[in-house]
C-alpha cells in the first residue's frame, strides 16, 4: 500500500494520460483523425462516462438498472436550459451541477423504495422510472415538449471531453479501490452475508445508485453540447440497452472493460458505417459472436493496473514469449 | 449480568410458532451449543437473535460495557456494528474475492473516511487504508490462514471455507459469535480440525460462541454448556454429561418408548 497520492504509479498514470492525449491531439493535426472521426471520438468519450456510471449500479453493486437514459435526459434538458440563459462554458457548468442536483434527488426517492426489489423486478421497476423521466420531460413546458431544444451551444470539443472522461475514470476507480467499493462489491456477491459483516446495505445502494445517476447526467449534458439538440426520442429504453451493452461486454465490474469496450464497440460501428442497413445485424451478430467467446465480457474482472504491470520474461527456448 | 440475556423469545410466522418463548442466557467467554432435531426452530433463534428476522415477542439483552442494549428492534449490521457476528448454514463467502479482501469487508466500519476521502484521495484515505490493510493480514496469520490471504474464497478447501467464514465474523470486532452448523458436510479429519480451529480462537481472542451443530462428537467435546430445542420449544439445559441422559433429549431424538 502506497503512503500517499504522490507516488510512482500516480505518475505513470499521469503519463500514459498525457501520451494517449498528444497521440490524439498529433493525429489531428495530421489530418489523420479528420471531423467526422474526432465526432465519433466525442461519441466514444459520452459513451464511457454514461456506462461508467452504470457499471458502478450493475457491475459493482450488482443492480440491475434500466433507467439509465431518464437520468442522461435530466442531464441533457438541465444542460441545454442553462445554456439558454448563460453562455459559454460556465453555463455547461452550471446546467451540469443543476442537471447532478436534480438527478441525485431523484435517484435518491427513487432508489430507497425500488432498491429493495431484486433481478428482474427491480430491471423492469427502474425502466419504469427511466419512462416516466421521459414522459414528464415529453409533456413540460420548459422542456419544449415533443419538439425537444434545438441550437443549444456547441462546446463539445476533444479537450472538453477527454478531461470529462479522466474525471470520470479517477472518481470511479477511486470509488472501486476504497472501503465504499470494497462494501458496494461485498452486496454484488452475497447481500445477506454483507449485511451480516455489518454493511450498511440499503445506504451503499442507494449510494451508488445516485453516484451512477449523476455520471448518466454528465453524460446527457456533454451529449446535449455535443449535438447541440435534445429530444424526448433520444433518451428512451433504446439508449439505456446501448450503454448496457457497454458494460456488459466490457466485463461486468471492470471500468477497463467499460474502456476498451466503448471503443471497441464505436470502432467496430465506424467500420459497419459504409455496409448501410445492414449494418445493425452485422453490429447485432458481432455482440453475439463476442458474447460466444468471452462470455464474462472483453475484460472480465480485468482492471489495467502499473502497480500489478510486469515485463513478461521469456521462458521458452527458441526466443518465443510464454503468455 | 450475563453478556446475553434472552428473554421469553417469540417467533411465529403467520400460524406456526417457529420459537416459542425462550429464554436463557450466556456468560462472557463460554461456549455455549444449541441442539436438537431438524426443524426445531434453531436456525430461526438465530435468524432472530441476528436481525435477520424481528422477533414477534420477546427481548434481547446484549451488556456491553455498563449499557444493557436491546438488539431485538435492530438491523443486522447494527447488531454486527454491537460486536454479535454469525456465520451461515451454507457457507456464504463473497466467493469472487480473496480470502484478506473477505477479511477486509468485515474490518470496513474500521475505516476511517467517507465519499470525499475516497474519490479524491486524501491523506486519510491511504492512512487508514494502510492500516486496515496491515491488520487483516495480521488477523488472517493470527488465524493461520495468513498463506491463503491472495486466493478467491471460491477456490479454498471446504474446510478452509468453513475456517475463513469463522475467521471473518470475528474480524467485525465480535464478541460473541453465533456459528451455524460449523462442521456441516464436512469429513471426520476436517471436523477435529475445525474443533481444533475454534477451540483455538476462542482462548487466543476471549471470545464467547454459541454454536448450532448435529456432529456431537464436536458438540460434547467443545461445549460447556448445552441447550436442547424441539418444536421451537427449550426442553432441556445442561452439562453435555447432563445432556446425554436426560429422558427428555433422548425421547426428542429418538421418540418414546410406546
Amino acid at each position: 500500500m502506497e503512503k500517499n497520492i504522490f507516488n510512482k504509479y500516480t505518475f505513470y498514470w499521469i503519463l500514459t494520460v498525457a501520451l494517449f492525449y498528444l497521440a490524439i491531439q498529433g493525429l489531428i493535426s495530421a489530418n489523420i483523425l479528420r471531423a467526422y472521426y474526432q465526432s465519433i471520438l466525442l461519441l466514444i468519450g459520452i459513451n464511457i462516462i454514461l456506462a461508467l456510471g452504470l457499471n458502478l449500479i450493475i457491475g459493482i453493486t450488482g443492480q440491475f438498472s434500466l433507467g439509465h437514459a431518464g437520468y442522461m435526459a435530466i442531464g441533457a434538458y438541465s444542460a441545454a436550459i442553462t445554456l439558454k440563459y448563460v453562455n459559454g462554458i460556465q453555463g455547461l457548468i452550471l446546467g451540469m451541477l443543476i442537471g447532478a442536483l436534480i438527478t441525485a434527488l431523484i435517484a435518491f426517492l427513487v432508489g430507497l423504495p425500488v432498491l429493495r426489489l431484486k433481478g428482474d423486478y427491480l430491471a423492469i421497476a427502474t425502466l419504469g422510472v427511466g419512462e416516466i423521466i421521459r414522459i414528464i420531460i415529453l409533456n413540460l413546458d420548459i422542456t419544449n415538449k415533443a419538439a425537444g431544444i434545438n441550437n443549444i451551444d456547441r462546446l463539445a470539443s476533444i479537450p472538453l471531453i477527454f478531461g470529462f472522461v479522466i474525471l470520470a475514470v479517477i472518481v470511479t476507480s477511486n470509488f472501486k479501490r476504497s472501503a465504499l467499493g470494497r462494501a458496494c462489491i461485498s452486496i454484488f456477491q452475497d447481500e445477506i452475508a454483507s449485511e451480516a459483516m455489518g454493511i450498511n446495505v440499503t445506504r451503499y445502494k442507494v449510494m451508488s445508485f445516485i453516484f451512477g445517476a449523476i455520471l448518466a447526467s454528465f453524460g446527457g449534458a456533454l451529449f446535449a453540447t455535443t449535438y447541440s439538440v435534445v429530444r424526448p426520442e433520444f433518451f428512451g429504453l433504446n439508449q439505456s440497452i446501448d450503454t448496457l451493452v457497454i458494460v456488459v461486454f466490457g466485463g461486468m465490474g471492470s471500468l477497463t472493460g467499460t474502456v476498451v469496450a466503448a471503443f471497441a464497440l464505436g470502432i467496430i460501428n465506424l467500420l459497419l458505417q459504409p455496409l448501410g442497413d445492414t449494418r445493425m445485424i452485422l453490429y447485432a451478430m458481432a455482440l453475439i459472436a463476442i458474447m460466444i467467446f468471452r462470455p464474462k465480457g472483453l475484460m472480465g474482472s480485468f482492471e489495467a493496473s502499473w502497480k500489478n504491470f510486469k515485463l513478461r520474461k521469456p521462458k521458452l527456448a527458441h526466443g518465443k514469449v510464454n503468455e | 449480568m450475563s453478556l446475553l440475556s434472552v428473554q421469553k423469545l417469540t417467533k411465529n410466522f403467520g400460524g406456526i410458532t417457529a420459537v416459542s418463548n425462550v429464554s436463557f442466557t450466556v456468560e462472557t467467554g463460554e461456549l455455549v451449543g444449541l441442539i436438537g432435531p431438524n426443524g426445531a426452530g434453531k436456525t430461526t433463534l438465530f435468524n432472530v437473535l441476528t436481525g435477520v428476522y424481528d422477533p414477534t415477542e420477546g427481548k434481547i439483552l446484549l451488556t456491553k460495557g455498563d449499557k444493557t442494549i436491546e438488539l431485538s428492534k435492530l438491523p443486522p449490521y447494527k447488531i454486527t456494528h454491537h460486536g454479535v457476528a454469525r456465520t451461515f448454514q451454507n457457507i456464504r463467502l463473497f466467493k469472487d474475492l480473496s480470502a484478506l479482501d473477505n477479511v477486509k469487508i468485515a474490518m470496513n466500519e474500521d475505516a476511517q473516511y467517507g465519499l470525499i476521502g475516497a474519490l479524491l484521495r486524501l491523506p486519510r484515505f491511504y492512512r487508514s487504508e494502510t492500516d486496515i490493510d496491515q491488520r487483516a493480514r495480521a488477523f488472517l496469520k493470527e488465524v493461520h490462514l495468513d498463506e491463503l490471504a491472495e486466493i478467491k474464497a471460491k477456490n479454498l478447501p471446504y474446510g478452509k471455507q468453513r475456517q475463513l467464514e469463522i475467521a471473518r465474523a470475528m474480524a467485525t470486532g465480535a464478541k460473541i459469535l453465533f456459528l451455524d452448523e460449523p462442521a456441516a458436510g464436512m469429513n471426520p479429519q476436517e471436523t477435529q480440525a475445525l474443533t481444533k480451529f475454534i477451540k483455538d480462537i476462542k482462548t487466543k481472542m476471549n471470545l464467547t460462541i454459541v454454536l448450532i451443530e448435529h456432529d456431537m462428537s464436536l458438540v460434547m467435546e467443545i461445549c460447556e454448556r448445552i441447550f436442547v430445542l424441539d418444536y421451537g420449544k427449550l426442553i432441556a439445559e445442561g452439562t453435555p454429561d447432563q445432556i446425554k441422559h436426560n429422558p427428555k433429549v433422548i425421547e426428542a431424538y429418538l421418540g418414546d418408548e410406546d
